[in-house]
């Protein structure tokens, strides 16, 4: 691993979002009052302010809404230009970032993909996709 | 036009531009004070109110203040990212409006290109920074592959964007890039983030700026005719392109309407067009924002050079932060080039009669917006 990656604190916000990708799980919030799924972790509903948001596992499955490959990267991701980061809009209707791993020729726009996990290091895995079958 | 007369911007200055090795941001910020208000015909002592965006202190404008020498009635530091001046310039408009205060100092500075330093990641970055995103021209990447995906825009059209910029900056003495370009080079220019080349990207350098906003009581004691605010609007839409509700949607849509509304000028009135080019895709996603063509129409309005010196649209005539200078957060020199456009001071790059201007701020990664109508007499 390159020196200075950034790790990502943990909070209470984000706690069950790395601890369920270290269990290979795609844990997201939804709002118990509006039902409408949340991306990232919130303290609140950002439709509704209501304080009822619970943990769900999300499907996995989603689809490319934008992507960029990265050329020349923040010095943690130097040695690993040139790779992916997509922009993936879950089935459940929420963006993330994340990394697209797979033959990049084929990686477009609108296509399906689903989550695989990277272990990154002891502490530390994440949830990145690749194009479905 | 039905605006009132409220303010009027009377002075603006740069800062030393391009590399100021040794300089650090008090000084520059101080050195485009004083030649700003040189420029208003105005003293220190006029300075009631002080505006400033800023992040390399803890609290910047008390630094600012105590440095300047002000013991200012108001004090604004509202940073919203490179459209936060445009902001400045509006809540002055309001502060004078509300009888709070008469002349409004505001400035910026830094010294990005000799002092890079790095960004930290925690609360929402958190989410992001460990994929490896590189913000901001990873956001920026986004929106300009969604773009091409729902419109069919091309890379080519990105590139006269940035040859047109050029063009005007090799009419500016004071611009940093005025070798020529042509559309080729851009496209064989290096890949930062795909669909984005090195030329689609603003400079990095160092520089500061300053405006001068007075009332108009005080405007007319100011050396320099006035040049009017007539409309001002400023939104946040989100902060990350994974929030930003479209992607090839700025706010400019929202604010560009409204402060176009409050000025009660339409497209055709506008003789001027400075707004934020971060890169290509900025300048492309907003003229389209701004209604000067529809969704989807950025590509073809910005083909044949049109924004070019001698084109029909004149645009960025400063050089923009394409080619001009970008330290950091550009919004103050897109004031400063609309002014100066409209006291007919720009020598070759000077557009014939220049009335009114439009001036659109954009911050963050596409994150806000600010945008201006300024007039003359």
């Amino acid at each position: 691993m390159d020196a200075q990656f950034p790790m990502p604190p943990l909070d209470d916000d984000s706690r069950p979002f790395w601890e369920g990708a270290a269990r290979h799980k795609l844990m997201i919030q939804r709002c118990k009052s509006c039902e409408r799924h949340i991306f990232y972790p919130r303290f609140i509903c950002p439709h509704c302010y209501s304080e009822e948001v619970e943990w769900v596992e999300a499907s996995g499955r989603g689809k490319i809404h934008s992507y960029t490959v990265v050329h020349r990267a923040p010095p943690p991701f130097q040695s690993q230009v040139p790779y992916v980061v997509g922009l993936i809009e879950l089935e459940e209707g929420v963006r993330m970032i994340s990394r697209i791993v797979g033959p990049r020729e084929q990686i477009a726009i609108d296509k399906a993909v689903s989550v695989v996990f990277e272990k990154v290091n002891d502490e530390l895995t994440l949830p990145y996709f690749r194009l479905a079958e | 036009m039905r605006s009132e007369r409220i303010a009027a911007v009377v002075g603006v200055a740069e800062s030393d531009l391009g590399e100021c090795h040794g300089k650090n941001v008090l000084m520059l910020q101080a050195q485009a004070a004083k030649r700003a208000l040189d420029d208003a015909g105005f003293a220190k002592d006029d300075v009631d109110a002080l505006f400033t965006a800023a992040n390399w202190a803890h609290f910047p404008p008390l630094m600012l203040a105590e440095y300047l020498g002000l013991k200012p009635k108001y004090v604004d530091s509202t940073n919203i990212g490179g459209s936060s001046f445009e902001s400045h310039v509006a809540h002055a408009v309001i502060g004078i409006q509300a009888g709070l205060f008469d002349v409004a100092l505001i400035t910026y500075g830094s010294t990005n290109r000799t002092n890079r330093g790095a960004f930290h990641s925690s609360l929402t970055l958190k989410y992001e920074d460990p994929f490896g995103f590189p913000t901001p021209v990873g956001h920026y990447a986004m929106a300009a592959m969604r773009h091409m995906h729902q419109y069919g825009t091309k890379p080519e059209h990105l590139a006269e964007i940035a040859v047109a910029t050029r063009k005007w900056a090799m009419l500016n003495e004071k611009a940093f890039m005025r070798k020529p370009i042509t559309i080729d080079d851009v496209l064989s220019s290096p890949v930062i983030c795909e669909p984005l080349r090195l030329l689609d990207c603003c400079l990095i350098t160092d520089g500061g700026g300053a405006v001068v906003v007075a009332s108009a009581r005080a405007a007319a004691r100011a050396k320099k005719k006035p040049v009017w605010v007539l409309g001002h609007a400023e939104t946040v839409t989100h902060y990350s392109v994974a929030q930003m509700p479209d992607l090839t949607v700025t706010g400019a849509r929202d604010t560009g309407r409204r402060a176009m509304a409050m000025a009660g000028v339409t497209h055709d009135d506008i003789d001027v067009v400075q707004v934020y080019d971060s890169f290509t895709i900025t300048v492309l996603l907003t003229l389209e924002a701004l209604g000067f063509c529809k969704p989807g129409e950025g590509g073809d309005f910005v083909s044949n050079q049109r924004t070019a010196p001698g084109g029909d649209f004149p645009l960025n005539t400063s050089g923009g932060g394409l080619s001009y200078c970008h330290p950091g957060m550009f919004g103050i020199f897109l004031i400063i080039e609309a002014v100066r456009q409209l006291r007919g001071e720009c020598g070759q790059r000077q557009v014939p009669d220049a009335k009114i201007a439009l001036v659109n701020g954009t911050g963050g990664t596409l994150s806000s917006t600010s945008t201006l109508v300024l007039g003359r007499d």
